[in-house]
Protein backbone atom coordinates (compact mmCIF):
# COMPACT_ATOMS: atom_id res chain seq x y z
CA UNK A 1 0.00 0.00 0.00
CA UNK A 2 0.97 3.52 -0.95
CA UNK A 3 1.58 5.89 2.13
CA UNK A 4 3.44 9.47 1.90
CA UNK A 5 5.93 10.07 4.51
CA UNK A 6 6.79 13.81 5.49
CA UNK A 7 9.99 14.57 7.33
CA UNK A 8 10.93 18.32 8.91
CA UNK A 9 14.31 19.98 9.44
CA UNK A 10 15.32 23.39 10.26
CA UNK A 11 18.44 25.62 9.37
CA UNK A 12 18.63 29.36 9.91
CA UNK A 13 20.21 31.40 7.05
CA UNK A 14 20.49 34.75 5.75
CA UNK A 15 19.76 36.49 2.38
CA UNK A 16 19.06 39.90 0.86
CA UNK A 17 16.50 40.00 -1.81
CA UNK A 18 18.04 42.47 -4.61
CA UNK A 19 18.59 42.48 -8.43
CA UNK A 20 21.63 44.10 -10.01
CA UNK A 21 19.53 44.63 -13.30
CA UNK A 22 17.34 46.86 -11.02
CA UNK A 23 17.89 50.41 -10.10
CA UNK A 24 18.01 50.99 -6.03
CA UNK A 25 15.03 52.43 -5.88
CA UNK A 26 13.28 50.06 -8.26
CA UNK A 27 14.85 47.25 -5.87
CA UNK A 28 13.77 48.80 -2.73
CA UNK A 29 10.34 49.52 -4.50
CA UNK A 30 9.98 45.72 -4.97
CA UNK A 31 11.50 43.89 -2.23
CA UNK A 32 10.64 46.80 0.44
CA UNK A 33 12.71 45.93 3.68
CA UNK A 34 14.16 42.50 2.38
CA UNK A 35 16.44 44.65 0.23
CA UNK A 36 18.06 46.29 3.15
CA UNK A 37 21.94 45.86 1.93
CA UNK A 38 23.20 43.97 5.07
CA UNK A 39 20.52 41.13 4.51
CA UNK A 40 18.71 39.78 7.34
CA UNK A 41 18.06 36.02 8.11
CA UNK A 42 15.12 33.18 8.87
CA UNK A 43 14.83 29.84 10.79
CA UNK A 44 13.81 28.37 7.90
CA UNK A 45 12.01 24.51 8.62
CA UNK A 46 12.05 22.73 4.93
CA UNK A 47 9.58 19.88 4.81
CA UNK A 48 10.07 16.82 2.53
CA UNK A 49 7.29 14.56 1.15
CA UNK A 50 8.20 11.47 -0.30
CA UNK A 51 5.97 8.49 -1.16
CA UNK A 52 6.27 5.14 -2.08
CA UNK A 53 4.47 1.38 -1.25
CA UNK A 54 5.35 0.51 2.16
CA UNK A 55 7.61 -2.35 2.39
CA UNK A 56 6.36 -5.43 4.23
CA UNK A 57 9.55 -6.34 5.78
CA UNK A 58 9.92 -3.04 7.07
CA UNK A 59 7.01 -1.28 7.85
CA UNK A 60 8.57 1.88 5.83
CA UNK A 61 8.22 3.99 2.38
CA UNK A 62 11.99 4.38 2.73
CA UNK A 63 14.50 4.05 5.90
CA UNK A 64 14.36 7.33 7.73
CA UNK A 65 17.90 7.38 8.51
CA UNK A 66 18.84 7.60 4.61
CA UNK A 67 16.51 10.40 4.14
CA UNK A 68 18.12 12.39 6.97
CA UNK A 69 21.70 11.37 5.57
CA UNK A 70 20.84 12.65 2.57
CA UNK A 71 19.17 15.55 3.92
CA UNK A 72 21.80 16.45 5.91
CA UNK A 73 24.80 15.43 3.45
CA UNK A 74 23.18 17.67 0.51
CA UNK A 75 21.08 20.39 1.79
CA UNK A 76 21.61 21.07 5.90
CA UNK A 77 25.63 21.33 5.52
CA UNK A 78 24.78 23.28 2.02
CA UNK A 79 22.36 25.84 3.74
CA UNK A 80 22.79 26.04 7.60
CA UNK A 81 24.18 29.38 8.78
CA UNK A 82 25.14 29.95 5.42
CA UNK A 83 24.34 33.53 3.57
CA UNK A 84 22.45 32.11 0.76
CA UNK A 85 23.44 35.00 -1.74
CA UNK A 86 27.05 33.93 -1.50
CA UNK A 87 26.23 30.25 -2.54
CA UNK A 88 26.39 29.07 -6.34
CA UNK A 89 22.80 28.31 -7.11
CA UNK A 90 22.00 31.43 -5.93
CA UNK A 91 24.73 33.70 -7.83
CA UNK A 92 22.40 34.68 -10.40
CA UNK A 93 18.97 34.02 -9.00
CA UNK A 94 17.07 36.07 -6.06
CA UNK A 95 17.14 33.33 -2.93
CA UNK A 96 13.81 34.29 -2.19
CA UNK A 97 12.16 31.13 -0.21
CA UNK A 98 10.26 30.39 -3.75
CA UNK A 99 13.61 29.59 -5.36
CA UNK A 100 15.03 28.05 -2.43
CA UNK A 101 12.47 25.27 -2.41
CA UNK A 102 13.00 24.74 -6.12
CA UNK A 103 16.35 24.71 -5.35
CA UNK A 104 15.92 22.11 -2.00
CA UNK A 105 13.17 20.15 -4.85
CA UNK A 106 15.52 19.60 -7.22
CA UNK A 107 18.36 18.49 -5.03
CA UNK A 108 15.92 15.86 -3.96
CA UNK A 109 14.77 14.84 -7.41
CA UNK A 110 17.99 14.32 -8.52
CA UNK A 111 19.93 12.82 -5.43
CA UNK A 112 17.40 10.70 -3.38
CA UNK A 113 16.36 7.50 -5.42
CA UNK A 114 15.12 5.31 -1.74
CA UNK A 115 11.33 6.36 -2.46
CA UNK A 116 9.28 9.18 -4.86
CA UNK A 117 10.22 12.81 -4.03
CA UNK A 118 6.58 14.71 -4.24
CA UNK A 119 7.44 18.17 -2.44
CA UNK A 120 8.73 20.60 -0.59
CA UNK A 121 7.35 23.01 1.51
CA UNK A 122 9.09 25.78 3.39
CA UNK A 123 8.15 28.15 6.11
CA UNK A 124 10.29 30.66 6.11
CA UNK A 125 8.47 32.59 9.23
CA UNK A 126 5.50 31.19 11.19
CA UNK A 127 3.31 33.45 8.72
CA UNK A 128 4.94 32.42 5.29
CA UNK A 129 5.20 29.13 3.64
CA UNK A 130 6.16 28.18 0.07
CA UNK A 131 5.36 24.27 -1.40
CA UNK A 132 7.23 23.07 -4.45
CA UNK A 133 6.12 20.10 -6.29
CA UNK A 134 7.79 20.15 -9.74
CA UNK B 1 -16.78 19.72 -1.42
CA UNK B 2 -15.69 20.69 1.76
CA UNK B 3 -12.92 19.45 4.00
CA UNK B 4 -12.76 18.85 7.36
CA UNK B 5 -10.01 17.86 9.71
CA UNK B 6 -10.47 16.54 13.46
CA UNK B 7 -7.35 15.67 15.78
CA UNK B 8 -6.65 13.31 18.73
CA UNK B 9 -3.78 13.08 20.43
CA UNK B 10 -2.33 9.37 21.93
CA UNK B 11 0.74 8.42 23.59
CA UNK B 12 2.06 4.96 23.04
CA UNK B 13 5.19 2.52 23.17
CA UNK B 14 6.71 0.72 20.55
CA UNK B 15 9.82 -0.98 18.86
CA UNK B 16 10.90 -2.12 15.50
CA UNK B 17 11.36 -5.49 14.65
CA UNK B 18 11.43 -8.09 12.36
CA UNK B 19 12.11 -11.98 13.45
CA UNK B 20 12.69 -13.11 9.73
CA UNK B 21 16.15 -10.91 10.31
CA UNK B 22 19.55 -11.68 11.36
CA UNK B 23 19.91 -9.66 15.46
CA UNK B 24 22.09 -7.43 12.73
CA UNK B 25 20.25 -6.57 9.97
CA UNK B 26 17.19 -5.68 12.47
CA UNK B 27 20.44 -3.19 14.22
CA UNK B 28 21.29 -2.36 11.00
CA UNK B 29 17.68 -1.37 9.47
CA UNK B 30 15.49 -0.36 12.70
CA UNK B 31 19.22 1.14 14.30
CA UNK B 32 17.39 3.19 18.15
CA UNK B 33 14.25 1.70 17.29
CA UNK B 34 15.29 -1.95 17.40
CA UNK B 35 15.60 -2.00 21.53
CA UNK B 36 13.54 -4.81 22.24
CA UNK B 37 12.19 -2.59 25.72
CA UNK B 38 10.59 -0.08 23.43
CA UNK B 39 10.54 3.43 23.08
CA UNK B 40 7.25 5.85 23.30
CA UNK B 41 5.55 9.03 21.42
CA UNK B 42 3.06 11.38 21.98
CA UNK B 43 1.23 10.54 18.62
CA UNK B 44 -1.06 12.77 16.78
CA UNK B 45 -3.89 11.90 14.82
CA UNK B 46 -5.50 13.91 11.85
CA UNK B 47 -8.60 12.38 10.48
CA UNK B 48 -9.50 14.39 7.36
CA UNK B 49 -13.29 13.84 5.83
CA UNK B 50 -14.62 15.06 2.58
CA UNK B 51 -18.13 15.85 1.07
CA UNK B 52 -20.95 17.95 0.72
CA UNK B 53 -22.67 20.65 3.13
CA UNK B 54 -25.90 19.25 4.02
CA UNK B 55 -28.21 22.51 3.57
CA UNK B 56 -30.27 21.63 7.02
CA UNK B 57 -27.39 21.25 9.16
CA UNK B 58 -24.69 23.62 7.39
CA UNK B 59 -22.61 20.19 8.42
CA UNK B 60 -20.64 18.01 6.23
CA UNK B 61 -20.22 15.62 9.26
CA UNK B 62 -21.14 15.16 12.64
CA UNK B 63 -18.38 15.94 14.48
CA UNK B 64 -19.53 14.31 17.65
CA UNK B 65 -19.97 11.16 15.94
CA UNK B 66 -16.44 11.68 14.43
CA UNK B 67 -14.98 12.23 17.55
CA UNK B 68 -16.28 9.75 19.45
CA UNK B 69 -15.66 7.22 16.38
CA UNK B 70 -11.95 8.18 16.85
CA UNK B 71 -12.18 7.72 20.02
CA UNK B 72 -13.46 4.60 20.03
CA UNK B 73 -11.62 2.99 17.40
CA UNK B 74 -7.97 4.77 17.78
CA UNK B 75 -7.40 6.52 21.06
CA UNK B 76 -8.80 4.01 23.25
CA UNK B 77 -7.42 1.40 21.42
CA UNK B 78 -3.99 3.14 21.77
CA UNK B 79 -3.13 5.35 24.11
CA UNK B 80 -1.09 4.20 27.37
CA UNK B 81 -0.24 1.12 25.13
CA UNK B 82 2.14 -0.75 23.33
CA UNK B 83 1.46 -1.21 19.97
CA UNK B 84 3.64 -4.09 19.34
CA UNK B 85 1.54 -6.25 22.59
CA UNK B 86 -1.14 -4.54 22.53
CA UNK B 87 -2.57 -3.58 18.87
CA UNK B 88 -3.71 -7.13 17.36
CA UNK B 89 -2.56 -5.46 14.20
CA UNK B 90 1.02 -4.76 15.07
CA UNK B 91 1.25 -8.78 16.16
CA UNK B 92 2.96 -8.92 13.04
CA UNK B 93 3.34 -5.83 11.13
CA UNK B 94 6.01 -3.46 12.37
CA UNK B 95 4.07 -0.56 13.92
CA UNK B 96 5.92 2.20 11.80
CA UNK B 97 4.53 6.06 11.15
CA UNK B 98 3.19 4.62 8.02
CA UNK B 99 1.21 1.35 9.19
CA UNK B 100 0.30 2.89 11.85
CA UNK B 101 -1.75 5.99 9.49
CA UNK B 102 -2.75 2.12 7.24
CA UNK B 103 -4.42 1.07 10.20
CA UNK B 104 -6.04 3.98 11.83
CA UNK B 105 -7.46 4.23 8.24
CA UNK B 106 -8.55 0.32 8.20
CA UNK B 107 -9.99 0.66 11.66
CA UNK B 108 -12.27 4.13 11.31
CA UNK B 109 -12.97 3.85 7.34
CA UNK B 110 -16.03 1.19 7.80
CA UNK B 111 -17.21 2.96 10.66
CA UNK B 112 -17.62 6.32 9.27
CA UNK B 113 -21.12 6.69 7.96
CA UNK B 114 -21.83 9.98 6.45
CA UNK B 115 -18.75 11.43 5.52
CA UNK B 116 -15.96 9.99 3.36
CA UNK B 117 -12.61 9.21 4.59
CA UNK B 118 -10.22 11.79 2.44
CA UNK B 119 -6.82 11.17 4.37
CA UNK B 120 -5.18 9.63 7.82
CA UNK B 121 -1.98 11.85 9.02
CA UNK B 122 0.17 10.26 11.54
CA UNK B 123 2.36 12.34 13.52
CA UNK B 124 4.65 10.34 15.40
CA UNK B 125 6.76 13.75 16.63
CA UNK B 126 6.33 17.41 15.12
CA UNK B 127 9.16 16.70 12.58
CA UNK B 128 7.63 13.11 11.15
CA UNK B 129 4.29 12.43 9.94
CA UNK B 130 2.89 9.88 7.58
CA UNK B 131 -0.41 10.01 5.31
CA UNK B 132 -2.74 7.80 3.91
CA UNK B 133 -5.47 7.95 1.47
CA UNK B 134 -6.28 4.41 1.18
CA UNK B 135 -6.04 2.08 -1.67
CA UNK B 136 -5.46 3.51 -4.57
Amino acid sequence: MKAHLTRRYQFPASHRLHRDEMSDAENRDVYGKCNNPHGHGHNYAVEVTVSGQVDAKTGMVCNLADLDQFARVNVIDTFDHANLNCLPAFAEKVPSTENLCIEIYDIFKRGFTRAKVEKIRIEETSKNSFEYSG
Amino acid sequence: MIYLTRKAEFAASHYYHNPEFTPEENQRVFGKCSNLNGHGHNYTLEVTVKGEVNPQTGFVVDLKELKDVMNREVVDAMDHRHLNKEVPEFAKAIPTTENLAIVCWQRLQPRLKVAKLHRVRVYESPDLFADFYGEE
